[in-house]
């Protein structure tokens, strides 16, 4: 499986050390200890607080692995001990037995009884009862009171041996630095922050430490009952994926009388063991009470309303159930009436990115091939379209040139208009591991994040004034000839002509405008191109702004002079949001792009897919998200097929969006809940949730990996390939996929990136990164080492100049409203807000805002206000935020009862036809309340 | 019933038209942060940190000061000093709450006492009451102005019972007397007259520093008189001084010096001793062996328990950056902040970075691998102290000195039942009965000499049949399991009880483990526990010492059952019942 990390035996020492262990020869490999070598040979030595998952440290604390040394007075832990050349250990010496034995003994007399315990299968009792203790003989030391107070976890205290493994989870694997080892002596105790309860301490709920707790202390509530005790015990457990972020982490799901109890991080390629809150406890909204189990059909008479309700549960009113035949005939004469009637043009497609590739090539094909159109797109539209367009123009592919694992062998990292941390919690630890290790972290963004703490510097930059902050930094690469001369000459084109355009845009003046001193701004850009590796990492702050292909240019730019990609810890990585948005993008959900971004209006393209395919094809590019909504306010859309998106949520100036889909004439949506596009439809198709299918995912490192099914779908509910092919032959396409795996054969016949990736070699290894050239070797992690897949190899420089955002703040809105994610709450919040502990953690609407902004306003933290901009207002929870800067307002966008998208400003960038969602003009205004009893 | 305020939006949902898919069972936060930093509390904090520039390995002088100037830590201060030191809550949090002189409170509203009273029960004050003490004074005193609190030993057991008022010290304590020092409110401690810069320089003080920097010695011939002084490292563990110069200065620089002034070992007050009177002679030893070694800053860990030797250090240093002789910035001095383990060399290196003090393992050794991660030269007060003498007068001026084939002579820590308690500088090898006689007036009248301990809390106890073996590192001494350690003598009489002073011993190994391994940290507990009980066991505490011994970490942990073998090998009739 994966290679990453593990203790390599031979490939950086040659020269082994040789030493006897209980007798008998045996040898050590670079970095080996004790234990290390023990385990390798099958030599049983009980551990607790050694852990051998990767990023953690030996720490021979809890001396359950102490061996003896010949010519040492005192025991050594094997664990952390590397032999030397000739030493004689023993495990098995009486002395070394009977030490060991009786730190059991202590331990153990310290335990809650048995029956009593939250986790008598932990591992603490797995060598326990290996070592037949007899620990009642002596005196119990101390209890603790439980700490219910996390939604998520619960904290036995009494059951802590202080192995110390969670303060390591914590602080050296996870960084989210929460829990301490606080005290001294036998008073020594696991603390979270100032000894506060875990549920009102700053834990972020990643369960890193529940996953590593030797003995229950720190346990899943799930699997507890009332008084702490497990009662929990899973039947068998499945080998998957995580559903949320581009992170895309694997799982181990554990399911109990067909309900998932539990779920722990796998040793993939992107998590090494680690999970998020998310991914770790987010899982229970597949059992939802809301989950589509039936075919619904608009009740005949019902009009299309833009006043949302959530139904949920209760539909009647709006929705009939239906059989799957009567469902689907509906659905397909639907389309066929627009179709007939209005031909290709008047239809139209959502993917989404959220499905597998197998599903979003369906997708696209039924769009392409039986709509006839290249009317379909997905939210990357709404994501990373600019950093795409602006990739494709100056390095040729729109995906990363390195993994985020690079960080860890960079020397300078820049993260910028991302927030790792929230959205991409797991590969922020690997950022903030680089930092411990002595990376230089730039973070520029407006706003501050906890991973700010780490940085080197914070540029918090003028919303919207990206370009004039970069054009200085490559102002400075420029006139202090910090590029790489030779790079630039061999490898790239453009150069003259920043050279020449850059010229206006002097740190000195630019400061002004970005609100970032010029020495600061000159010093970035030192550190940038003249560490020996730098690798920048971007998300949404760059591309949601109608200048956002401008600002991945600059980002090009700079690694393009200074010489930064192509090499170990250097690259260009715009972190993906959703779990299959790379996915989805390369198998073809892109209205102008045919899979493996083959564009459809070049001839030879077009023809050779209409071949294989063996249809006629648009021969135009389609429309895009926000131009969709338009045409079909314009009348030129009718008909449309939405499955797992929520435009009636994401996308911006909602009144718009949901006026255009209450118009259409036939809507199908395929989903696992009733969303609120769902609202809008006029035939619902109950659809399988992540867990409850098999199919390929591809992260935002490219990795490509294979979700299995855990579960049975509820009720009727189908899986979305099925749907889809159903739904082809019902307009006349004569498919026949007998199974997914049929799928990603078709894939691999036109997709370049998937050779040597087969469907057999990723469920046997799990993962295969593309490109990748050969058939069982790795993929390449680092691209672009010597050129370009660009018609001329080259890299292209494409200079930048300074574009304001569309609508400033004035006097009516002075404010400026930013929109993103919370950590707890992923898109538009429908998978979610259903899963109990996330909504437990962020339960209502809120608007953040600076402290200094409230105190002006009058507000109180916790208040209820109104926020308004021209297109709309609402209303919700004002929090005070110390990650704000002045004259800002951010409020995430996963709340139906207050969507944010209402406000947003619908304003395209040119190129990657991306909304502006990070920047429209707002105000702010208390909310009067009324009494009640 | 209380009238709540409800805006229309919410009352629809609350009559059950949910309007969004959340359960909605909690509500919102009011803040993204747990605990917000005031202002305030930032700028108090910024302002006694004075526009120095930052560092993490401050972080414990930072915490003084925030106590110094308030008090106490509270948890605003604390939550400010994360902030501006870039750390997490819990990172300050486990250091501050790992040393007992912090004293943490929750927030304003909490009282903080005006002044703390901490009352030694180490073994030579318990022996004179100290427990009694506190009690009186605990009730004479109203808890919310005066915070009387038990503490370890003061190094001051030739006084004992002793009590330190604030920073001021009270020897040979009574209620009365500690009485009388909290009205006068003057909490700083009495500095002792000691030797000047000027005397020391006149007689002859810091000749020898100059000639070594003026290239007219070597430190090959430095090392060569050391060595064959057998001048041994007198913190306790006798490591030959000369030899720990040669292996330090033979690992590549930059390399650091470090002096563990966190003389803790109960019985112990040699170095506090030559501190308070002739500092000069031992900042001239350490400036010597940092221009042999070669390093390149000199960290000086002095207990926080001696307030007036980092006094008077503070004062001496400040006058050698005057005279030209040390580099402002070269010496540095760690204030501890309560808690025996930092003695141990490699805890003590965890302090001076501002951690918790948790022993290190070896290897790597801090030869190789020590402070900040460099080679690190790290030396006891008084091995320091006799440096000059040894080159100046020649290796035989000291080892010729000594009995019973020991070499040199040795500050002795003398305390308990003897007439003349105190620093007795007494040839090394010399045995118990003759440091009495000679040195100490005899006993204590009205007492019989019953047992001692030669090398403080962690040396084993000896019974009076045996106060003939001499007193030195090894030999005699090792082969009746006891060591002499720091030298900390502790005479005991026919009117101890052997298990109280067991119990004694033990609970202040427990209170002062520092909590990593389990054999210490849970041994010395169950050990207290067993020793408490009316009959020892004595095969579990066999086995329980056995592990301690053999499966902890550091010395702390391997030493504690020192005194309880002790005393069942040699008084299991008070005992074992």
């Amino acid at each position: 499986m994966n290679a990453r990390n593990t203790p390599s035996q031979t490939e950086e020492n040659p020269t082994p050390i040789s030493f006897v262990l209980d007798g008998k020869d045996v040898e050590a490999f670079d970095g080996e200890t004790i234990w290390d070598v023990a385990a390798r040979v099958g030599t049983d030595v009980p551990h607790l607080c050694h852990c051998t998952q990767a990023g953690y440290r030996s720490d021979g604390n809890c001396r359950a692995c102490v061996v003896e040394i010949e010519g040492e007075r005192v025991l050594a832990a094997s664990c952390i001990r590397p032999p030397s050349q000739g030493m004689k250990v023993s495990t098995d010496s009486e002395k070394a037995v009977k030490a060991r034995k009786m730190v059991f003994e202590l331990l153990a007399a310290d335990q809650p009884p048995r029956d009593e315990h939250p986790d008598p299968e932990s591992k603490f009792w797995h060598w326990a009862d290996k070592l037949e203790l007899d620990a009642a003989r002596w005196p119990q030391m101390r209890g603790h009171e439980n700490d219910a107070s996390h939604s998520a976890m619960h904290v036995n205290l009494s059951a802590c041996i202080n192995c110390n493994l969670c303060v390591r989870a914590c602080r050296e694997v996870q960084v989210n630095d929460v829990i301490g080892m606080a005290y001294r002596g036998a008073g020594s105790k696991v603390v979270f922050d100032f000894d506060d309860p875990m549920g009102s301490s700053s834990c972020v709920g990643c369960g890193e430490c529940v996953q590593v707790c030797p003995t229950g202390a720190l346990m899943e509530k799930s699997l507890l009952n009332a008084s702490g005790t497990r009662e929990v015990f899973a039947d068998r457990s499945v080998d998957t994926l995580c559903p949320y972020c581009g992170v895309g982490c694997q799982t181990e799901v554990f399911v109990k009388d067909d309900k998932i109890v539990r779920i722990d991080g796998r040793d993939g390629p992107a998590n090494n063991n680690r999970l998020c809150v998310k991914g770790r406890f987010g899982y229970d909204y597949i059992h939802s009470g809301a989950r589509l189990t039936k075919p619904l059909i608009r009740r005949e008479g019902v009009a299309k309303t833009t006043e949302i309700k959530m139904l949920d549960e209760d539909f009647s009113e709006h929705f009939r159930e239906a059989t799957w035949e009567e469902a689907l005939e509906k659905a397909a004469s639907g389309w066929r009436a627009v179709l007939d009637r209005d031909g290709p043009s008047a239809m139209c497609g959502f993917g989404s990115a959220k499905g597998s590739n197998e599903e979003a090539y369906l997708f696209q094909k039924l769009v392409r091939t039986g709509f006839g159109t290249n009317n379909v797109d997905h939210c990357t539209r709404l994501c990373h379209a600019s950093s795409v367009a602006a990739l494709m123009e100056g390095v040729g592919s729109g995906a990363v040139s390195a993994p985020f694992m690079a960080a860890e062998d960079a020397d300078c990292i820049i993260i910028i208009g991302a927030r790792p941390v929230v959205n991409h919690p797991v590969a922020a630890t690997y950022f903030k591991q680089a930092v411990k290790n002595g990376a230089k972290l730039i973070v520029m963004d407006p706003r501050l994040s906890s991973i700010s703490r780490h940085a080197w510097k914070n540029l918090q930059f003028k919303p919207g004034r990206d370009v004039a902050m970069l054009n200085a930094i490559l102002y400075t690469i420029v006139e202090e000839e910090l590029y790489d001369a030779q790079y630039v000459q061999g490898m790239t084109e453009g150069f003259d002509e920043l050279k020449d355009r850059i010229k206006n845009y002097p740190p000195e003046k630019m400061a002004k405008i970005c609100g970032v001193d010029a020495d600061e701004l000159r010093a970035v850009a030192r550190m940038y191109a003249t560490s020996e590796k730098s690798i920048i990492f971007w998300g949404m702050g760059i591309s949601q702004h109608v200048h956002g292909t401008d600002n991945a240019r600059c980002l090009i730019a700079m690694a393009l002079t200074t010489g930064q990609i192509g090499r170990p810890g250097t690259g260009l990585h715009p972190l993906r949001g959703q779990n299959n948005v790379q996915g989805a993008s390369d198998a073809g959900l892109i209205p102008m792009l045919y899979p493996d971004y083959q564009p459809v209006e070049n001839e030879e393209i077009h023809a050779k897919m209409e071949d294989f395919w063996g249809k006629d094809l648009d021969d135009k590019r389609g429309l895009t998200v926000v131009e969709i909504i338009n045409a079909i306010l314009d009348d030129q859309i009718k008909g449309m097929y939405v499955m797992g998106e929520n435009p009636a949520m994401s996308d911006p100036d909602q009144n718009h969006t949901r006026q255009a889909l209450a118009k259409l004439d036939h809507l199908v949506v395929q989903d696992i809940f009733l969303t609120e596009t769902a609202w809008f439809a006029d035939v619902i198709l109950p659809a399988t949730a992540h867990a409850e299918k098999d199919g390929t995912f591809t992260n935002t490192n490219r990795q490509v990996q294979m979700g299995r099914k855990v579960l049975e779908a509820p009720g009727d509910a189908r899986q979305d390939w099925e749907i889809i092919q159903d739904l082809a032959r019902g307009i006349g396409e004569d498919w026949s996929y007998d199974q997914v795996s049929d799928v990603f054969n078709e894939m691999c016949q036109i997709m370049p990136s998937l050779n040597h990736i087969t469907w057999e070699r990723l469920e046997r290894e799990g993962f295969v990164t593309y490109p990748c050239d050969t058939s069982d070797g790795p993929g390449n992690e680092i691209v672009f080492g010597d050129s370009f897949p660009t018609a001329s190899g080259k890299g292209r420089i494409v200079p930048a100049d300074l574009v304001s955002p569309d609508e400033l703040p004035d006097d009516d809105y002075p404010l400026v409203l930013t929109t993103g994610r919370l950590l707890e709450h992923w898109h538009t919040g429908s998978m979610t807000r259903r899963a109990k502990i996330l909504d437990d953690l962020e339960p209502e609407a809120i608007a953040c805002m600076n402290a200094r902004d409230m105190d002006k306003l009058g507000l109180a933290a916790g208040q209820r206000i109104k926020v308004s901009t021209r297109r709309g207002e609402i209303e919700l929870v004002a929090r005070q935020d110390w990650e704000l800067p002045q004259g800002m307002v951010f409020i995430p966008f996963c709340f139906a009862e207050a969507s944010a998208n209402l406000l947003t400003n619908p304003q395209l960038d040119p190129f990657g036809k991306i909304p502006e969602f990070k920047f429209c003009a707002a105000k702010v205004a208390a909310v009067e309340l009324l009494a009640a009893e | 019933m209380a009238t709540i305020l409800i805006h229309p939006n919410q009352d629809a949902e609350i009559r059950g038209q949910r309007k969004h898919p959340g359960a909605g069972r909690k509500k919102a936060s009011a803040y993204n942060a747990v605990r917000q930093v005031d202002q305030t509390s930032r700028g108090e904090v910024l302002a006694l940190l004075d526009g120095q520039e930052i560092q993490r390995d401050l972080l414990i002088e930072y915490l003084h000061l925030i106590q110094d100037r308030f008090g106490a830590l509270r948890t605003r201060h604390m939550t400010a000093l994360a902030e501006i030191m870039k750390l997490a809550n819990a990172e300050v949090y486990e250091v501050a709450s790992f040393y007992a002189h912090f004293l943490i409170v929750d927030d304003d509203t909490s009282v903080v006492p005006e002044v703390t009273v901490r009352v030694c029960d180490s073994l030579s004050c318990s022996l004179r009451g100290a427990e009694a003490l506190r009690d009186e004074l605990t009730n004479q005193h109203d808890p919310k102005k005066v915070r009387v609190v038990r503490a370890p030993c003061m190094g001051r057991c030739d006084t004992a019972p002793v009590c330190e008022v604030g920073h001021r010290h009270v020897d040979h304590a009574t209620p009365d007397l500690v009485g009388q020092t909290i009205e006068g409110a003057d909490f700083h401690p009495v500095i002792p007259e000691y030797k000047k810069f000027q005397t020391y320089e006149n007689e002859g003080g810091y000749a020898l520093l100059r000639s070594c920097r003026a290239g007219e010695r070597t430190a090959d011939e430095l090392i060569d008189t050391l060595s064959a002084s057998k001048l041994a490292g007198l913190g306790g563990a006798g490591f030959p001084t000369g030899r720990k110069w040669s292996i330090v200065r033979d690992f590549d620089g930059p390399r650091l010096m470090t002096v563990n002034g966190d003389e803790g070992e109960p019985g112990t007050f040699k170095d506090r001793y030559h501190l308070e009177r002739d500092p000069h002679r031992f900042l001239e030893g350490a400036l010597i062996a940092a221009w042999s070694v070669d390093v390149e800053k000199i960290y000086i860990y002095l207990r926080d328990e001696y307030p007036a030797v980092l006094e008077i250090l503070k004062r001496e240093i400040e006058v050698l950056h005057r005279e030209g002789l040390v580099d402002p910035d070269f010496i540095e001095i760690r204030r501890g902040a309560g808690a025996y383990i930092c003695g141990e060399e490699s805890a003590m290196l965890e302090s001076i970075e501002g951690k918790r003090g948790l022993p290190r393992h070896r290897p790597p050794y801090i030869a190789e691998v020590g402070l900040f991660g460099r080679p690190t030269l790290n030396h006891n007060v008084e091995t320091l102290f006799w440096v000059r003498d040894i080159i100046q007068q020649g290796a035989d001026w000291f080892s010729s000195q000594g009995r019973e084939g020991s070499n040199g002579f040795r500050s002795f820590s003398v305390s308990g039942r003897v007439a003349e308690p105190g620093v007795k500088l007494a040839p090394a090898g010399i045995s118990v009965r003759d440091l009495i006689r000679e040195y100490c007036g005899g006993m204590e009248a009205g007492h019989q000499f019953k047992a001692y301990l030669p090398g403080g809390a962690s040396g084993g106890i000896l019974p009076e049949r045996l106060a003939d073996i001499p007193l030195d590192f090894g030999g005699e001494l090792a082969a009746q399991g006891c060591f002499i350690g720091s030298h900390a003598v502790v005479i005991l009489s026919d009117q101890d009880d052997m298990r109280e002073v067991g119990v004694n011993l033990m609970r202040f190994f427990e209170d002062e483990s520092c909590g990593q391994c389990t054999p210490c940290r849970n041994g010395t507990s169950v050990a207290v526990k067993l020793m408490e009980r009316e009959a020892w066991d004595a095969d579990m505490l066999g086995e329980l010492s056995e592990v301690m011994m053999n499966a902890s970490i550091c010395g702390l942990g391997q030493a504690a059952p020192n005194p309880l073998l002790s005393i069942l090998k040699h008084f299991p009739d008070e005992v074992v019942k």
